[in-house]
């Protein structure tokens, strides 16, 4: 356990370092820094000054060690922008992409597991065809035309919810939440349905099909020609066989939740990461831009991580290795 | 106190049927009866498709779904099975009737300890505490025979041996005292030693509690091993039934006389094994003509050897993340060496695990040895081959399902090879050499036209033989070639294997488990115990004096029909 452990901390320094490694190429390739920090009208000797006070005349792996250096010390660059630490800009923008993430996959994970399996037990119910088929539309559809869509008929048309923003705000010091205010509540509830169609679906249908195998196999069957009851034997014998892989196909949603929940949070102008990558791919922003590769490269591979945790919990063939 | 009158299992006239997609109905178990008594074994014995699994499937109301008893009655220790809805409700499965599963590696559930597998069908049926269920658990444990049943009832399923496995399955088919246990092939997955322990467990478990078992299988040594009473059924009917002496020894019925005869005898060799059907003059003809094919240039005599392996070693494992640090290494080979020589067929046994199959997939080519060397027709074989060596050595895998490309034509994937290696010309010509090879494995030549899954398990096997034949072989390695199959269906691909080898020249590395089989085909053997040869003859000379102290435990183990009805013979 402790060794398994030790091996994927390991592996998940190289890939982190690998990440920081492109970062560090776009920032000294991507435009000339020195040329967007000077006056306009500067002359060589202060350009030449402004290099060495930047540390860029010297070699390149030196460079790129204080680079390193400064990330894990929390410094990530100026935003050419907004002339703010990039840090504090991304900590300003997490909590909203985080809650809007967290409230999806909840939604994802409580609806799709049950209609997953109730899909696998009852193929041809009136409900799980439903299910079938309207998970099937959702899934086709742009997630901009499921979230304009909600937006015309919960916001214009009956005019329940609010169509964009995060509502009034309760500050936690370092953390501004919308959980604790009815106006945050409401305005979480369309944005996060329209983030969690596709994974809902998704989910639905790998524990779909994972039931299914699980169903046919020999312990089950072995568990009915013991007599046990139904609901045992589906509850819980079947469910958590059939769970393993939706661990880590979670997993890698919520990543790809955070990283690119650029749509949803544009058509509901939620003030998120999102928004934030989105305007620094146009101006270029290139101090933001190598921040959000190195958060969203520690986010993966922090998200694997727990979810081969995870799995040395669930199945313990695991664990002997 | 055990009521030894009353049969635990009273089947009469019990038909059940499968409502077909294009409105026929397939009748899997016609007319049959039978009847178990207390403290009895009793063998249900047929191939494939004889209906043998199914009678066990509906009386423990397991029957797929479009499946139903249509007729005839069911009664368990005295209890009448409800059969309006086809399903066994006066009867709840687990409490009346214990079941045992082919494959102990599947039938426990690898997520949960073997206490929580024993226990709960005694919390669902017995409505015992917890305590109380563990105490019996503990009990159970013991009565099966695993050691240390305190920390065994931790264990989960990986943690243990294939045979601790089928004691634990065992004990749970017996935690809420069961009349009847329904043992479907037991010891089919198991290896001849663990089998025998196996098998004296159920023996022992109904004469001690007076358990009835009606034994799902299609192995006569296990029948003949521990089985009172036979009932030999064929397509769903049953042609005979007697106490296992006179079934086993004086067949009445055509069918079981045939059945078997075609048990390959341990004691004798044969020179072919009687089948049902031998080939047609057709056959004969298309075997002329891959033989006139095969014949190579070649000259040598009987005892070159075509190929010779030198202290083979393959290890697994053993890649660290950490450079200078070894992660642990399992030794699959440890130091083999053998040859075989032109027109021979080498038999290569062992149990599970001791490495025969990673010899034979060494020597093809698909596992890279860590030292030693492989020589193969003078030369030796490296990482990379020749595309002529390659050709030179074909292989037959043991399950012909997955051995076959489900989209490709029969024609097309025996043809492929011949084309790879340009033995052919054309297309045309490739598909008239695909169509002798048919034939002289004895299909149809029509048959080339049909995918695989329009074929039996036997006729699979027969068309990748036929595959491996194309690119004319020196070598043929037939690993398990026979195990996945029916005992007449086995003896027919036997005798195949057989006349190729005389026809065609070819030398064959045949690997298996089945000494019976391995002792009709091959002419030296070499037997393999944990990576190791630890013995080496000619197969007479293994068979009447074995030497080492394995093959004589392998020999006395593996179940035989004409000793052990000699023994009974020699007592009663």
């Amino acid at each position: 356990m402790i060794r398994l452990l030790s091996v994927r901390l390991l592996q998940a320094v190289l890939v982190m370092l690998a990440v920081a490694a492109i970062a560090f190429v776009m920032f000294r390739f991507v435009g000339d820094p020195v040329a967007s920090m000077v006056r306009e009208g500067a002359t060589q000797a202060e350009k030449d000054a402004l290099r060495v006070a930047l540390g860029l005349d010297r070699p390149v792996l030196v460079q790129f060690g204080n680079f390193v250096g400064q990330v894990l010390t929390g410094d990530l660059g100026t935003s050419f922008r907004y002339q703010q630490p990039v840090t504090s800009l991304l900590l300003s923008r997490l909590p909203a992409t985080l809650e809007l993430v967290v409230v999806a996959t909840v939604l994802a994970l409580a609806v799709g597991i049950p209609l997953g399996v109730l899909c696998a037990l009852k193929p041809n119910s009136f409900l799980s065809r439903l299910t079938q088929a309207t998970t099937l539309v959702g899934i086709s559809m742009p997630t901009f035309v499921t979230g304009l869509l909600l937006i015309l008929i919960f916001a214009v048309n009956l005019r329940w919810l609010p169509s964009s923003g995060r509502g009034d705000l309760v500050d936690l010091g370092l953390w501004q939440t919308g959980f604790l205010s009815l106006s945050g509540l409401k305005s979480l509830i369309l944005p996060s349905i329209t983030l969690a169609l596709f994974q809902l679906t998704l989910i639905m249908r790998l524990v779909r099909s994972e039931m299914i195998d699980v169903l046919s196999s020999d312990y089950i069957r072995f568990a009915f020609a013991r007599g046990l009851p139904r609901a045992y034997i589906y509850r819980r014998l079947a469910l958590r066989n059939a769970l393993m892989p939706v661990v880590t196909v979670t997993g890698l949603q919520i990543g790809q939740l955070i990283a690119f929940a650029i749509v949803t949070e544009t058509v509901f102008q939620w003030p998120g990461m999102g928004l934030l990558f989105t305007n620094a791919v146009g101006y270029p922003d290139v101090p933001v831009l190598a921040a959000y590769l190195l958060f969203v490269g520690f986010l993966f591979v922090m998200i694997n991580m727990i979810a081969d945790i995870l799995y040395t919990f669930i199945d313990p063939r695991l664990r002997t290795r | 106190m055990t009521d030894t009158t009353t049969p635990v299992l009273d089947i009469r006239n019990l038909r059940v049927e499968y409502p077909l997609a294009n409105g026929h109905t397939l009748t899997a178990v016609k007319d049959t009866d039978l009847l178990i008594r207390p403290g009895e074994i009793h063998a249900l014995v047929g191939e494939s498709g004889a209906g043998k699994t199914t009678v066990g499937n509906a009386l423990m109301g397991l029957l797929q779904a479009p499946g139903k008893i249509v007729s005839g009655s069911i009664t368990i220790a005295g209890k009448p099975v409800d059969l309006r809805t086809g399903r066994t409700e006066g009867i709840v499965p687990g409490r009346d009737v214990g079941a045992i599963f082919q494959d102990p590696m599947t039938s426990l559930n690898p997520l949960f300890t073997v206490e929580s597998q024993l226990c709960e069908g005694m919390l669902a049926h017995l409505k015992l505490s917890s305590k109380e269920a563990k105490a019996r658990a503990l009990d159970l444990m013991r009565a099966v025979g695993i050691p240390e049943p305190e920390r065994r009832l931790g264990s989960y399923p990986h943690q243990l041996s294939g045979g601790q496995r089928q004691r634990v399955v065992i004990a749970t088919a017996l935690a809420c005292g069961p009349k009847l246990i329904v043992a479907d092939e037991p010891t089919t997955a198991l290896d001849v030693s663990v089998q025998a322990q196996i098998l004296k467990l159920i023996r022992d478990l109904a004469d001690e509690r007076g358990v009835g078992v009606l034994l799902v299988t299609h192995n006569m040594g296990v029948v003949a091993e521990i089985a009172d009473r036979v009932t030999i059924m064929q397509n769903g009917s049953v042609v005979e039934s007697g106490s296992a002496r006179e079934v086993l020894t004086a067949p009445k019925a055509a069918y079981a006389r045939t059945l078997i005869a075609a048990v390959p005898p341990i004691e004798t060799r044969l020179e072919r094994l009687p089948v049902p059907s031998e080939e047609t003059q057709g056959t004969l003809e298309a075997r002329a003509a891959v033989r006139r094919k095969s014949t190579k240039s070649e000259t040598g005599s009987r005892d070159d050897a075509v190929l010779s392996v030198r202290d083979l070693a393959v290890e697994y494992g053993g890649h660290s993340l950490f450079p200078g640090r070894k992660a642990s290494v399992f030794k699959a080979v440890k130091g083999v060496s053998f040859d075989v020589r032109r027109g021979e067929i080498f038999g290569l046994v062992g149990e599970s695990g001791c490495g025969k199959t990673t010899v034979a997939n060494t020597i093809a080519g698909l596992v890279t040895q860590s030292s030693g060397t492989i020589d193969f027709l003078g030369t030796t074989l490296g990482a990379r081959r020749e595309k002529s060596i390659r050709q030179s050595l074909q292989m037959v895998f043991q399950d012909p399902y997955s051995a076959l490309n489900p989209r490709l034509r029969i024609n097309a994937a025996i043809a492929e090879p011949i084309l790879f290696y340009k033995l052919a010309s054309n297309a045309e010509e490739a598909r008239q050499d695909a169509k002798t090879l048919l034939e002289a494995v004895g299909l149809p030549a029509d048959a080339g036209a049909r995918f695989s899954h329009a074929f039996s398990g036997g006729q699979r096997q027969r068309i990748a033989i036929a595959r491996a034949l194309g690119p004319r072989p020196s070598l043929l390695i037939c690993d398990e070639p026979t195990s996945a199959l029916d005992v007449s269906v086995q003896a027919q691909l036997l005798n195949l294997l057989k006349d190729l080898r005389d026809l065609a020249g070819l030398s064959m590395l045949f690997i298996s488990h089945d000494l019976a089989v391995i002792r009709q085909m091959c002419d030296r053997i070499a037997v393999m115990k944990a990576g190791e040869i630890v013995e080496l003859a000619d197969t007479e000379a293994l068979f009447t004096a074995p030497k080492h102290d394995y093959t004589k435990e392998l020999l006395r183990l593996a179940p035989s029909l004409d000793r052990i009805l000699s023994r009974q013979s020699a007592l009663g």
